[in-house]
Order: C-alpha cells, then sequence, then structure tokens
C-alpha cells in the first residue's frame, strides 16, 4: 500500500481543514477505502480519520426525528431498539451489508459516500425521508439523500466537505418501513435489486396516505420512484394495489447485464420485490 | 516516506506499543512487526474472514483495520484465546468435530465463534450460520463448524453458560 499521513482530528473544523488539502480522504469504517488505497484505486496523500468527532457519532430519536451520524456502525444501528421500532428498514438494511466483521466497522454514512448504485442502506434512507446534512469550508448544507449520489462512485460532495449526520423525520401514526434485496447467496453479496419502501395508513389502516419507494442496483444510482409513490397515495394496501405498483417501477428502471443478472431479470425481480417490500412495510404500519 | 507513529493498544491483556507506518494495516503489524502469525492472511480485502480478530470486543477483518486507528483499543487474537490449563470448549469443540482441514479458516473462526457465543450463548443452526457468513472455509462445508459451535455452546452452558470461549 502506497504510504499517507494519518490525521485524527477531534473536532469538525480540524476535519474539514484536514479534508480540504489535495488528495485527503475521510476515513470512518474503512472497510471500502482501505480495500480502495490497497488496490490503488484511490490514491491519499492523507487519511482523516473521522471517528473521534463528537457530531459524527451522534445516534439519537428525539421530537424532531432520528439523527444518525455518519460514522456510526452497522452494528450499533443493528442493536438500537428505536431504530428497529421506528426505523425498520434502516434495521434490515444494516443487518444484511457484508458480514458480521464488516458491520463492526461499516458506517451507513460511509456506504452513502462510497456512492455504489447496489449500496444496500441508500434505498432504505431514501424511503425513510434521510436529509443529508453536510459541512465545509462554507457552512453546512442539507441534500435530501435522493440527491447525494450523481453516479457510480459519484457524489456532490465538493473538497473539504463532509457528510455529517443524516436526519430522518419522525415517522407518525399507522406508518412503517422495509428493506429486501435478492442475492443468488444466503448472506454476503451484492444487491442484485434492492428495494427500500416506507408506506403509511390512515387510522383504520385501510387507505394508503404517503408511501416512498427506493430502488437500488437497477441504475446508475439508487433513485426515488416517484411515479410509484404517486401511485399508491389514496389506494387501498393489497396485493393487486402493490403488484400494480411493481408494474410501474419495472418502467423506470435502466439496469444493466452483468453476471449477477441480466437486465431482464432484473427487471422481473424489480416487480417481484416492490410487491413484496410494500407488502411487508404495509403489515408493519398496520400493526402500530 | 509518512512519519511513523507509536500505537499504544493492549493485545491479549498485555499493553503494548508498537511502531508502525499509517498505510501498514492491524493484521500486518500483527504478522510482520509482532510475529503474532497466529493470524491468517486470506483474501486481504474483507471477504474471507481469515485474519479476524477481536477490536474492543467486536469481531473485525484485520486486513480492513489500519494500525493507527487502534490507538487506546483492547486487541484479542488467536494466541490469546488459550489459557495456562490448556485449550477452551471452543477450541476443543472445534477438534473434536473435525471442524477444521486445511486450518488456515480457523483463528478466525474461533474469533467469530468467541463473540457470537458471548452475544448468544445458545443459538440455532440458522444464528450460527448467519453470525459465520463472514468467515469462509474451502474446506469442511461448513456442516461439521456449525456443529462445532453448537457442541461449544452446550460445554459452556453446561459450565452454568458464563465461562469464557
Amino acid at each position: 500500500m502506497r504510504n499517507f499521513e494519518y490525521e485524527s482530528p477531534e473536532s469538525l473544523e480540524g476535519a474539514i481543514q484536514f479534508l480540504s488539502a489535495s488528495q485527503a480522504k475521510p476515513l470512518a469504517g474503512g472497510t471500502d477505502l482501505i480495500d480502495h488505497l490497497r488496490t490503488g484505486r484511490v490514491v491519499a496523500n492523507v487519511v482523516v480519520d473521522i471517528k473521534k468527532i463528537p457530531e459524527l457519532n451522534v445516534l439519537e430519536i428525539n421530537d424532531s426525528g432520528l439523527r444518525l451520524g455518519a460514522a456510526v456502525s452497522c452494528m450499533k444501528i443493528c442493536q438500537h431498539e428505536g431504530i428497529r421500532e421506528q426505523y425498520p428498514s434502516l434495521t434490515d438494511a444494516c443487518t444484511i451489508i457484508g458480514g458480521i466483521q464488516i458491520q463492526s466497522r461499516a458506517s451507513v454514512g460511509g456506504n452513502l459516500c462510497n456512492s455504489g448504485a447496489a449500496a444496500d442502506s441508500t434505498p432504505a434512507l431514501i424511503a425513510l425521508g434521510g436529509v443529508c446534512v453536510i459541512a465545509g469550508p462554507d457552512g453546512t448544507r442539507e441534500v435530501p439523500v435522493e440527491e447525494f449520489c450523481t453516479g457510480p462512485s459519484e457524489n456532490i460532495l465538493k473538497q473539504g466537505e463532509l457528510l455529517t449526520e443524516i436526519r430522518f423525520p419522525l415517522p407518525q401514526g399507522k406508518s412503517s418501513s422495509h428493506y429486501r434485496r435478492f442475492i443468488p447467496r444466503f448472506e454476503m453479496d451484492i444487491a442484485v435489486v434492492g428495494v427500500g419502501a416506507s408506506v403509511s395508513l390512515d387510522d383504520a389502516g385501510e387507505q394508503i396516505t404517503a408511501a416512498r419507494v427506493a430502488l437500488g442496483a437497477v441504475a446508475a444510482k439508487p433513485f426515488l420512484a416517484e411515479k410509484v409513490d404517486e401511485f399508491l397515495v389514496g389506494q387501498a394496501p393489497t396485493e393487486e394495489v402493490f403488484t400494480q405498483a411493481g408494474e410501474i417501477a419495472r418502467g423506470l428502471i435502466s439496469p444493466i447485464d452483468d453476471h449477477r443478472g441480466t437486465a431482464e431479470f432484473r427487471t422481473h425481480v424489480t416487480g417481484v420485490l416492490v410487491r413484496r417490500v410494500l407488502t411487508e412495510a404495509a403489515q408493519r404500519a398496520a400493526a402500530k | 516516506m509518512a512519519t511513523q507513529r507509536i500505537v499504544s493498544t493492549t493485545i491479549n491483556g498485555t499493553e503494548k506499543s508498537l511502531l508502525c507506518e499509517p498505510r501498514q494495516t492491524l493484521l500486518e503489524v500483527l504478522r510482520d512487526n509482532l510475529n503474532m502469525t497466529g493470524t491468517k492472511e486470506g483474501c486481504s480485502n474483507g471477504n474471507c474472514g481469515a485474519c479476524t480478530v477481536l477490536l474492543n470486543g467486536d469481531p473485525v477483518t484485520s486486513c480492513l483495520v489500519l494500525a493507527v486507528e487502534c490507538e487506546g483499543t483492547e486487541i484479542e487474537t488467536i494466541e490469546g484465546i488459550a489459557t495456562k490449563d490448556g485449550l477452551t470448549p471452543v477450541q476443543n469443540a472445534f477438534l473434536e468435530n473435525a471442524a477444521l482441514q486445511c486450518g488456515i479458516c480457523t483463528p478466525g473462526f474461533i474469533m467469530s465463534t468467541k463473540a457470537l457465543l458471548k452475544q448468544n450463548p445458545n443459538p440455532t443452526e440458522e444464528e450460527i450460520r448467519f453470525y459465520l457468513a463472514g468467515n469462509l472455509c474451502r474446506c469442511t462445508g461448513y456442516d461439521k463448524i456449525v456443529g462445532a459451535v453448537q457442541d461449544a455452546a452446550q460445554r459452556q452452558c453446561g459450565a452454568g453458560c458464563t465461562s469464557d470461549a
């Protein structure tokens, strides 16, 4: 591995200063970065360990919702009862990212910043209405998660900017969420298709009042399937409606052929997964 | 050349200060700087789990940890498992159930098993397979490993579910 300097600032200001230098890379769990440094895919003069910054380790649910620090590990998320209760799609995703060794280290913030098209946590974040808080030399800005990635391994972060946390609104009434992916193995694999969805029902549990469906691994970046969301509002949470939602989703994707699956297969799986994920999310919502 | 760093850690209960370059992984430092070759190098990209160690009690692939990140941490490796009285129940269960053939993956499996049984002293077969998914074995076909973990759980629970792996 090519050598680099290592810094571990304890303040956001310190991190931004180090990250403003050329070829400076932030290090959270390192499960992507260290491998990329080893293979030479990423070259860094300085690696900035951001795990000692308090803002990046925030994990709390308060009256305005969930604050998830960008460096919080998947394991901490999986163990958080409040997240399992109120933001279960996040738990679903973090339970299946890599194996237990990866979950000990990898962060959801890092998963988002790595900006892979098949990232497991990103569709869950989009479905939950997550907003990225980004700090930089010119101050702080907020961007919805669905606008963060711009293409495979690309995102909106500028030099010196750092994702500090992701904020989520508090689910209201009968609302819940789910994330599921299709992989050829049982675990430890990259999504062929990943679907995250959140569903809100009226008090009687008979009508969908809001929905967000996000699709991963079927386009250059994970995205919000807005046409599916618009279709679902006002409908009853039935299998027929969710099958139709899957049909609409199939028309929104632009999948590739690769060794994990053909575009035709991904299109088929998208329809099936959207139906199943919406069914599960709606059942969870109805139980609230 | 980047500055060398002194990193203070506790390895297998003993305080250790080590000198390393920022680019060195924990795996590299354990094996090459400290001659602790019980931790194995497999894929070096976080897929195989052969290099699993416990970092502050959590299983991690040491190929994906920089040694400089370990300042102030507690590290446990396969060398710290057996006691002066001999092998532990997990080790004996692996041996007696023939849960290893070539043995390269075994230190990683033992470390993951220790973490699993600490968190879940009596896991189901499904829980064992899910938890150990980050450890690959190309010899055994896993059944004997899963059997050994179940046996180890029994042995430890027999001693009151409290003994250490």
